[in-house]
């Protein structure tokens, strides 16, 4: 049995407490002891993207990130960019602009884009693509999600 | 099939119905949950690319604690499975390729089963292995498999006319080797499944298929069941194109540690796995030599084929049933002879990849369609118009085209990327080391299906409940590419309804009736037509129903606004009587009647004969695509700066969903085209990975433009023709094409990166080799 360490951290706007080995991924930890289940183990060598979290308003990789750095931290998944009434602004703007197709890599897309919007809230389309470089799609071919990454900085934030 | 004259449904930016679960992270998709008493399955594959297994020794795996069972070749009836009856689930005395699967363990956790399949040791004697197609054909090579001393499992031969004869009388010929590699689907979402047994014995498969009533049947011939003992669900998918069309060894391995530990398994790949192991795009050489007379007129086509079958066979070897389409019917050619042998090697084997073979013949095609223009003294797009098909023709090959857009795509694309302005423009900028050039290529796919089965049919069930809520149960699979929201708005459009009343059931075959799958962009004809035909049934109940009640004629009568509505002979329409209380006026009455009406479609295709000659399907999708690029001569780095695609889709019936899929199609064919290349050397995968494997990320796409040719085909639901597969198809041809405007060089390999194509340009001598490298 591994040693296991105390973290307490917000989660999707709640606070919540875990025992974890040093070793586990934030990831791992998310997904099977809280059943968040959006974002996904694409790689599991943070090339894909499709497991981004965000972290203290940041971007990170779940599945490179140890869950003992959540500790103290606000950790936000793609579940957690939902409000009361449903989807995010965000969120509606990528089933509105058509940038979901299988949805595989969308929630980690949408955390990818909700990271560049907090860095910057009328993002250029450079901007957008930039900001979206580390999450890969089969699908789409980006075009609709950087058009309602745009769509969502235009309008309801 | 009647249209209506304004259309609320059809044509309009509809959203996919499944979008906001999937953005919302709700959606789960097979790693995503469980089932109680769950294992993990985990598989061992060989080490080697062609030995014969002496020994495996798995009594160390059986002491990891956690482990439940550990299966070998020798535990279960090894059924062999597949086109050529060449694989199994397991691989007892010899292993063919890389991905052979040797032992597979049930455990608790992953852990454990990755722990105990480390530990399984194999003792192989290696045999002399083969990695070269043309070596595998040439006497004395090694023999893979006994039963094939030539290792040839396969050969397809088609003509139309006399080859010979046309080659000697044609003006100008050209001839050229083209050699294409293996790429990736790289879904996202990994290969997986989950087996579950009942205590009644009966099978439960939550399975990524694409194809679940075949699947079910062959599924049953492997793990020796009766296919109705065996349900199929198909969880959200994460990606498919084509990967999921056919059954792979993973699939009964899961079935048979479901059974020896009497729990049920999840077999889940790692990416690493899945690029190791799932099925690649068909790798080929093709040898093309291609003519037309004096004013540029084609005269003849011959092709050799030449495809690496690995060491297993999937549907990758019978691609040549779609290459030889496009090479004989794309354009008009008289005279056409095309020859595929298909060779046993060690490689890893490939399957069916959007497009079917098509980018590979198209890449070859369209550059000969560009060198003879250039041999006549015409433009490519002359070229093309002179030689285009049309509407009404019958090909060689005997493809009826009863829409055909091919011209309009050609001027289309030709006019949004001024095309012939910025072909003459290019011309003054001689000593610049940034060369630009425009390429097109054109494109001609089934849409509607390919009938290589009995049936190429579609079932649907409709009812209507007491609410008024319409619920269609179709045979057919939505793999992402949104085929459930096009269904629900052709229903939604005939019934009259709001797309909010309509629901689409489509993921278990215990409801849903019989469907081929989703392949040969056939889904939105074949399952849209047979939707069409359920709800325009349940349309004429309603209708006689409301006639019936009101004492009115039936032809002042239609849907609309979830109404029946009235349209008297001279007078405005007024809404009748909602279609819930029409409902349960029949359902609460002395009719005592339920609303449900149900459809079989069957395409008005044709078997193709052993000569390969019929209408394969009823219809035919084309598309041009004109392509802008920047070649840097001393780097060899090609950009796209900007892909005007054109296609025939018969009628737009989702804008956002089209848009979508040509988006995606052309992307898939620009990493085709540029960066994508799984690099096999001697058997071996050397790069599974992400890191390694060039996948275009956002920046990197281009501007993508596309207009939308709308043939209306008369076969058609409301004219719609299948799009799924199309967008990619051309994009590389039209690269090369465009490439070779730049520079002067063409190439006929890919990915063209930045390396292949300064070794070209040095090679040339466009560009000095300063030997830096």
């Amino acid at each position: 049995m591994q040693p296991q360490v105390e973290i307490r951290f917000t989660l999707n706007h709640r606070v919540v407490t875990a025992a974890v080995p040093p070793t586990m991924a934030l990831l791992e930890l998310v997904r099977d002891r809280f059943q968040l289940t959006g974002a996904k183990l694409g790689c599991g060598e943070g090339e894909c993207g499709a497991c981004a979290l965000l972290m203290d308003g940041e971007p990170v990789l779940g599945c490179l990130t140890p869950a003992v750095d959540a500790d103290g931290r606000e950790v936000l998944t793609a579940e957690g960019l939902c409000g009361a009434k449903g989807l995010s602004p965000l969120q509606q703007a990528f089933v509105n602009e058509g940038a979901v197709q299988c949805g595989y890599c969308t929630p980690g897309m949408e955390i990818a884009a909700e990271a560049v919007l907090l860095e910057h809230p009328t993002p250029t389309v450079e901007e957008i693509r930039r900001g979206l470089e580390g999450n890969l799609c089969r699908c789409t071919g980006y075009v609709a999600i950087v058009e309602a990454v745009q769509a969502a900085a235009g309008g309801g934030r | 099939m009647s249209q209506q004259a304004s259309m609320r449904w059809i044509g309009a930016r509809v959203p996919k119905l499944d979008a906001p679960w999937k953005a919302s992270g709700e959606v789960r998709y097979l790693p995503d949950f469980v089932v109680g008493g769950m294992l993990h399955g985990k598989i061992r594959r060989s080490d080697r690319v062609h030995a014969r297994v002496k020994s495996i020794d798995t009594s160390a795996a059986k002491k990891v604690p956690g482990v439940h069972v550990v299966l070998t070749a020798k535990d279960v009836e090894n059924v062999a499975f597949g086109h050529g009856k060449d694989n199994t689930p397991f691989k007892g005395d010899v292993v063919r390729c890389i991905r052979d699967e040797l032992a597979a363990v049930a455990a608790d956790t992953e852990e454990a089963a990755e722990e105990a399949c480390r530990l399984i040791r194999v003792e192989y004697e290696d045999l002399p292995a083969l990695f070269d197609p043309r070596a595998a054909l040439e006497r004395g090579a090694p023999v893979i498999y006994p039963e094939w001393p030539d290792n040839k499992p396969f050969t397809y031969r088609y003509a139309h006319g006399d080859v010979k004869k046309a080659a000697a009388e044609s003006a100008h010929v050209v001839e050229d080797e083209f050699d294409l590699t293996w790429v990736s689907h790289c879904c996202m979402g990994t290969s997986a499944i989950i087996a579950a047994f009942d205590t009644g014995g009966r099978l439960t498969l939550n399975s990524l298929t694409q194809v679940p009533f075949l699947y079910r049947r062959d599924m049953a011939a492997i793990v020796g069941m009766k296919p109705e003992d065996i349900r199929v669900i198909q969880p959200t998918i994460g990606g498919a194109f084509g990967s999921k069309l056919d059954i792979y060894p993973f699939e009964p391995i899961a079935v048979h540690l479901a059974r020896a530990a009497r729990r049920p398994v999840r077999i889940v790949f790692s990416r690493q796995e899945e690029f190791l192991a799932s099925p690649t795009r068909q790798p080929a050489i093709i040898k093309l030599k291609s003519g037309c007379d004096a004013r540029g007129r084609f005269t003849f086509r011959d092709a050799y084929v030449l495809l690496d079958n690995g060491g297993h066979t999937s549907w990758g070897a019978t691609i040549p049933f779609v290459m030889m389409q496009t090479f004989s019917s794309l354009y008009r050619v008289p005279h056409v002879r095309f020859l595929t042998d298909v060779a046993y090697t060690n490689n890893p084997y490939s399957g069916s990849f959007r497009g079917y073979g098509n980018l590979q013949a198209t890449f070859a095609i369209e550059q000969h369609v560009d060198r003879l223009a250039e041999k006549t003294g015409l433009d490519p797009l002359k070229m093309r118009l002179l030689n285009a098909q049309e509407p009404g023709e019958e090909t060689g090959q005997g493809l009826k085209f009863v829409s055909c857009g091919l011209r309009d795509c050609l001027d289309s694309a030709a006019k949004r990327s001024r095309y012939e302005e910025k072909r003459a423009a290019k011309k003054g900028e001689s000593g610049r080391r940034v060369k630009r050039g425009l390429g097109m290529a054109s494109m001609l796919h089934v849409g509607g299906g390919a009938k290589i089965y009995r049936s190429d049919g579609c079932g649907s069930v409709l009812s209507i409940d007491d609410f008024g809520k319409v619920t269609l149960v179709t045979g057919s699979t939505d793999i992402g590419q949104g085929s459930e929201t096009v269904l629900a708005q052709i229903v939604a459009e005939v019934l009259g309804v709001h797309l909010d009343r309509v629901k689409v059931v489509n993921s278990d075959t215990d409801v849903k009736p019989w469907d081929v799958g989703v392949h040969a962009s056939r889904t939105s004809y074949v399952a849209g037509n047979s939707a069409m035909m359920a709800a325009t049934q349940a349309r004429e109940k309603l209708l006689k129903a409301a006639a019936e009640q009101h004492r009115l004629p039936v032809e002042e009568l239609s849907l609309a606004d979830n109404a029946v509505m009235h349209t008297p002979k001279s007078g405005v329409a007024k809404k009748l009587e909602p279609i819930d209380r029409l409902v349960r006026s029949l359902h609460f009455s002395d009719r005592a009647e339920l609303l449900i009406t149900q459809a079989y479609f069957e395409p008005g295709s044709v078997k193709q004969d052993k000569e390969f000659r019929g209408n394969v399907s009823p219809t035919y999708a084309f598309g041009t695509h004109v392509v802008e690029v920047e070649v840097e001569l001393d780097t060899g780095l090609v950009k796209v700066l900007g892909v005007w695609a054109a296609h025939d889709v018969g009628k737009v019936l989702n804008a956002l969903g089209i848009e979508g899929q040509i988006e995606g199609g052309v992307v898939m064919g620009l990493g085709y085209a540029l960066t994508e290349q799984l690099k096999i050397e001697r058997g071996k995968v050397l790069n599974p990975a992400f890191r390694d494997y060039h996948l275009l990320t956002a920046p990197e796409v281009p501007p993508i433009d596309c207009d939308y040719i709308e043939t209306e085909d008369p076969t058609g639901p409301f004219g719609a023709k299948g799009v799924g597969e199309a967008p990619a198809i051309c994009v590389a041809a039209a690269i090369a094409n465009a490439v070779y405007d730049a520079t002067g060089v063409r190439f006929t390999a890919l990915p063209l990166t930045p390396e292949r194509v300064l070794d070209g340009l040095i090679a040339a001598g466009v560009t000095k080799d300063v030997g830096a490298r």
